[in-house]
């Protein structure tokens, strides 16, 4: 299995076959921990980087070789890296921005089927992350449960009795658990509801961010509901903090879908066509204009104003019609207006009746 | 329509989130895309700088004496000051937790409203927090060692590193934890 791979399937998560997963795209957990014998990144040289990475590599190696973890699993030095792939897995959400750009010694372990990936030396030692489709997080926090279990059979974190898991930011000190679901919600921000939404969440101490986004509606209206305090509270408690509002979130959407379809079916028919078409036939098109169309024919299938076109095929369109992607599918550089007209390439051929709804095809 | 924030042709028009309230954008293609670029770890980062700022305003109690005092002080173990965490929100290693229990308590109570973890417990727990922070110390004295050309010093130091981590790996491979240490 090799990084190039990937650009060719798409990801567990993204298939679109979990609980509510017309609005839930996405179930994530991840776990901040830090080796008890380093200092935290901000404080370590960059040998000690480079012995982090080291040990950390060498336990995962024997973890493989004892077949507890995959042999299909990937083991990436970021740092080695072309901007292209690194800048590639931002987009598939298996890293983080700040992990791509930072220097120093650094990887990635991506499992095969990107159900979970372990970032090393980002602003934690390690940084687990698990990834559900749908509506998922029982199953969510009780893999990324025993992938924790396994490297902690492996390393010492550091820990306190008090304080719990010692992390790099207090922020995340105690579980280090961060909870987030990925709903898309495009009914509420039509019907301006949204606002309202985000300040109740804000209220009960939850965040709310975009997809690559902080609070721009333009990604295609898809938000992230995560968990703020992460001391105090079991693992099991913080997880259906999140987990308990989501249902609600998902009542609302719905409603304001209903109320749509009631009040100006037309015009969301209208709008919805209209983004189809446009998506089915334009020569050039920017990543922006794209992810606010897709959200557009994504709401029209679940509603039913389309027909020919799965829910599947959507979600990898969000992910693969991104600059980097585009670049490794095509296996060129491409600048700005060169990208524009390969995504408006790539969509046409997606869209268009003969080629929808394999998700498997490229 | 021009751009507001340069004189390009505004083709889009964002509606954005300003403290919970939209407010219209129009940007060229150029802007929309920078303005568009922050990553979810950038927005993420507003907590980290929250705990700075916090930090910060929690210290306001002090006087200036007091506080330029406090800044001062350096973790004996990774040698990060108050000042540095304050400015940065990120402590520089396990330690700290301790050595700046008195200033983070009112913090941790302010971001999670609680003081003390009681969620998963690791099956392995550092052995004592000395040794848990023993190496880091010495692998740093061990470098200022280096740079001062000290290197008599940073070679004991070196072998001092190596036989803790030697009993580290003894101790690991047994599934037992050393009584001794
Ligand atoms: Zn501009
Ligand atoms: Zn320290």
């Amino acid at each position: 299995m090799h990084l190039d791979d990937l650009a060719n399937t798409s990801g567990e998560w993204l298939k679109g076959s979990g609980p509510e997963s017309d609005i839930v795209i996405s179930s994530r957990i991840r776990l901040a921990r830090n080796l008890a014998d380093f200092p935290f990144i901000s404080r370590s040289t960059e040998s000690d980087r480079a012995e982090i990475e080291k040990i950390l590599h060498g336990r995962i190696t024997e973890l493989q070789s004892t077949g507890r973890v995959s042999p299909d699993t990937l083991y990436i030095k970021v740092g080695d890296l072309e901007e292209v792939d690194r800048m590639f897995l931002v987009e598939r959400q298996l890293i983080s921005r700040e992990h791509a750009e930072s220097l120093g010694a650094r990887a990635v372990v991506i499992d095969h089927t990107e159900r979970f990936s372990v970032m090393i030396n980002e602003e934690d030692h390690l940084r687990i992350q698990v990834m559900q489709s749908g509506l998922n997080l029982d199953t969510a926090w009780q893999q990324i449960n025993e992938i924790d279990d396994l490297i902690e059979e492996q390393v010492t974190y550091a820990y306190s009795d008090r304080l719990g898991y010692l992390t790099a930011c207090p922020t995340n000190v105690g579980t280090g658990v961060r909870v987030s679901v990925m709903l898309h919600l495009p009914a509420l921000v039509i019907t301006r509801q949204i606002e309202k939404v985000f300040k109740s969440l804000q209220k009960i101490n939850l965040a709310v961010r975009g997809l690559y986004g902080e609070g721009s509606q333009a990604t295609g209206d898809f938000y992230q509901i995560s968990n703020q305090v992460t001391l105090g509270q079991t693992e099991e408690e913080l997880t259906k903090k999140v987990g308990d509002v989501v249902p609600m979130l998902i009542d609302y959407e719905r409603q304001a879908r209903e109320f749509l379809i009631r009040e100006s079916h037309e015009t969301l028919h209208d709008r919805v066509s209209r983004a189809f078409g446009i998506l089915r036939t334009a020569q050039t098109i920017t990543s922006e204009e794209t992810m606010h169309l897709l959200s557009s024919v994504r709401m029209g299938i679940n509603l039913g104003l389309i027909g020919e076109l799965e829910i599947p095929t959507v979600n990898k369109l969000f992910i693969h019609t991104q600059p980097a992607h585009l670049q490794k599918m095509s296996g060129m550089e491409l600048d700005t207006s060169d990208r524009n007209i390969e995504r408006a390439t790539y969509l046409r051929r997606h869209l268009n009746a003969d080629n929808t709804g394999d998700p498997n095809q490229n | 329509m021009k751009c507001q924030k340069c004189d390009r042709q505004a083709t889009f028009h964002i509606t954005d989130l300003v403290d919970g309230k939209p407010s219209e954008l129009h940007l060229c293609e150029h802007c929309a895309q920078s303005f568009l670029s922050p990553s979810q770890e950038e927005a993420a980062q507003v907590l980290p700088a929250m705990a700075g700022l916090l930090a910060q305003h929690l210290a306001v109690g002090e006087t200036a004496d007091q506080l330029a005092r406090l800044d001062q002080r350096a973790c004996p173990v990774c040698g990060i000051t108050y000042l540095e965490f304050r400015k940065h929100g990120r402590l520089g290693c396990p330690h700290d937790y301790v050595y700046f229990a008195e200033q983070l308590e009112p913090l941790l109570m302010n971001i999670h409203d609680q003081t003390h973890h009681i969620g998963k417990v690791p099956k392995r727990c550092p052995q004592g927090a000395d040794q848990q922070t023993q190496l880091i110390r010495l692998r740093r004295e061990m470098k200022d060692a280096v740079s001062s050309e000290n290197y008599e010093k940073a070679s004991e130091l070196r072998d001092q590193i190596r036989g803790i981590e030697g009993r580290n790996l003894s101790s690991e491979s047994m599934e037992e934890k050393d009584p001794e240490s």
